[in-house]
């Protein structure tokens, strides 16, 4: 990404724990590049491999070539922009990467709050409870994706059916028959152990005091719960959401493990898209126009999570 | 404590006081507080198993049979056997571990050491422009990997190093150095002043005030910094799958040869899976406490 929102510049002279007696002094230059020394080679690696390659995209993707055919490239104005505008197939990926990325987060991040607060009570058990609980997170995606699908899913012996047996459901196949839904349900399983994390470390941050003298003035647990924590979990919500929605945007692993985008294109959002236009279609500056369109769309997202996360960092102060 | 349903136990004060509500409350108070416990005991624990069953069906299934694997029924008793571990250990499992644990780890290790070195920068000795810098590290983080993988593709094909653990150690050390950078940079933000002014005053050069002073200060949050490091790497499967084949391919994409589902082969998925996503559920349950710390960058404590 190769926006940054900077605040004002102002601040920036208050750096934290930063003798304010010397810096009026200009420093001379090779003690300037001395100081910043320490940055520049994380700089330099995260520049060179994720900025200029992003910039080489842009380039891409006003070309017209493809990897096939190397040495043959020429330029090809906005023909990459206009074919993928027109392409249906991207147009049902740009709306099917809104409509999962939207349901997992509303879902996890709802189921995530429900935890949070069972979390946040005392009963036997609970730090293990708790470490159950975010392992799903852990588990290597790639393998989890694989024991859904085949252990999960699977319409002869998988465990979904026969937990559902007892209610008549038989037989179903998960994977093809409702693709859809078996990748929300994967991806709910997976990121509500997120959501879940951030809620209660923001629960865990509340003032007792306020709460406890609340109740002394005969405020009901209801009443405490709409009128002060959910007002003091506000910003944990919106940063796991925002935090949920960048990653869960760029969801790839059950994607190609579990329903190959399939049946048809049924399943295939963004970044599988634009995968399978590199790599299985070669076809180099429609993969990179679609990349650059996907830059544009989450730069608006961090924009707005930037701008919350660098909220909660002036409260540090 | 937050309470829902929250009752106030009934303290020895309450009981002294005269008034006959209280005294009737008190029959009831006696059995609602039980009554609630054993309902969170309950509740929380059938989430948790719910939750946690697909992990746990992943481990059982991996020490069964094929035939004791696939049935309906499932199968909850049987002999454990080690024979599927056995095989995908015959099979090849090696150099994809190997190749795993070298991006993982080499990455994990550079980015300490890079991510030391700008949080140091962005917090205890802060540059001019320190806010813009700290910021621009945290948007890389949010380039999504589709939009680069074709240059970094064809750049790697160029040069030679397509399907090479060093440039996918790299590339993971880039993935996870935003993350370093700012939370480093929050442990170093809890350092007390004072030790870095007598520093200062000694006249130490950067280097050795970082080493002396700073990382014996910051050592419990570097490690967990790295073991959050080490998580993202390990799980990592686009990067991987798009950019090794057969020398550099790491333990993810050895399970892409799972995706088609022909013959009996669940028990022998199911031990591989375990095996794949072992190291990182021990060390995510270790670094519990600084989970949501990573996972926010740092932002929540």
């Amino acid at each position: 990404m190769t926006t940054t929102v900077s605040p004002s510049a102002a601040r920036e002279r208050r750096g934290p724990g930063r003798p304010q007696s010397r810096t009026k002094v200009k420093r001379p230059v090779r003690e300037r590049w001395v100081r910043r020394g320490p940055l520049l080679p994380g700089l330099l690696v995260v520049v060179l491999l994720t900025q200029i390659p992003f910039v080489v995209t842009i380039y891409y993707s006003f070309q017209d070539q493809n990897l096939l055919r190397p040495g043959q490239s020429a330029f090809a104005g906005f023909d990459n922009y206009v074919a993928i505008l027109g392409d249906p197939h991207f147009r049902g990926a740009v709306f099917l990467s809104l409509f999962l990325t939207a349901s997992v987060v509303v879902l996890a991040t709802v189921l995530g709050i429900a935890l949070a607060l069972l979390l946040d009570q005392k009963f036997l058990g609970r730090n293990l409870v708790r470490t159950l609980l975010i392992t799903p997170f852990l588990v290597m995606p790639a393998a989890a994706a694989l024991i859904w699908k085949h252990a999960m899913f699977n319409p002869m012996f998988g465990i979904l059916n026969w937990a559902l047996s007892p209610f008549g459901v038989e037989r179903v196949d998960w994977g093809s028959e409702y693709p859809l839904f078996s990748l929300v349900l994967m991806l709910v399983w997976q990121w509500t152990p997120f959501m879940m994390l951030i809620v209660l470390a923001g629960l865990q941050s509340q003032d007792t005091e306020i709460l406890e003298a609340a109740r002394m003035d005969g405020a009901g647990p209801v009443r405490m719960f709409w009128r002060i924590t959910l007002p003091h979990l506000r910003q944990f919500i919106e940063l796991a959401v925002v935090l949920g929605t960048i990653f869960i945007v760029n969801t790839f692993d059950p994607i190609y493990l579990i329903t190959q985008g399939g049946p048809g294109q049924a399943t295939t959002n963004l970044p599988y898209f634009i995968y399978q236009k590199a790599f299985r279609a070669f076809d180099v500056g429609e993969s990179a126009a679609a990349g650059v369109l996907v830059v544009i769309g989450t730069i608006v997202i961090v924009t707005f999570a930037l701008r919350l996360v660098s909220g909660m960092f002036r409260e540090e102060k | 404590m937050t309470a829902l349903i929250s009752n106030p136990p009934l303290t020895e004060g309450d009981a002294e006081l005269p008034d006959p509500p209280v005294r009737r409350r008190s029959r009831r108070g006696a059995l609602r507080p039980l009554l609630r416990t054993g309902t969170l005991v309950l509740v929380g624990w059938a989430v948790a198993l719910v939750f946690f069953f697909p992990v746990l069906w992943m481990f059982v299934s991996g020490f069964k049979q094929e035939a004791q694997a696939a049935t309906n029924p499932p199968t909850f008793f049987f002999e454990p056997t080690l024979d599927q571990f056995e095989a995908i250990l015959g099979r090849d499992f090696l150099p994809f571990l190997l190749n795993s644990l070298m991006a993982s780890l080499g990455s994990t290790v550079l980015v300490i050491i890079l991510g030391t070195l700008a949080a140091y920068a962005l917090s205890l000795r802060p540059i001019p422009g320190w806010r813009d810098s700290l910021f621009f590290f945290l948007s890389t983080r949010f380039m999504p990997p589709a939009a680069i993988i074709l240059p970094l593709y064809v750049l790697a094909n160029n040069v030679g190093v397509l399907d090479n653990i060093t440039m996918l150690t790299l590339i993971y050390t880039a993935m996870n150095l935003p993350i370093a950078v700012w939370m480093i940079r929050s442990f170093m933000m809890e350092l007390p002043k004072g030790v870095l002014e007598a520093a200062k005053v000694d006249g130490a050069p950067f280097l050795t005030e970082i080493r002396k002073i700073i990382l014996p200060m910051i050592a419990p949050g570097l490690a967990a910094t790295a073991l959050i490091c080490f998580i993202f790497a390990w799980n990592e499967f686009f990067f991987a799958v798009s950019m090794t084949s057969t020398q550099a391919a790491t333990v993810p994409v050895f399970l892409t040869g799972f995706i088609t589902s022909e013959g009996l082969f669940l028990a022998r998925l199911s031990a591989a899976a375990t095996m794949a996503a072992f190291p990182v559920i021990l060390a995510g349950w270790i670094a519990q406490k600084w989970l949501v710390r990573g996972l926010t960058m740092g932002a929540v404590k």
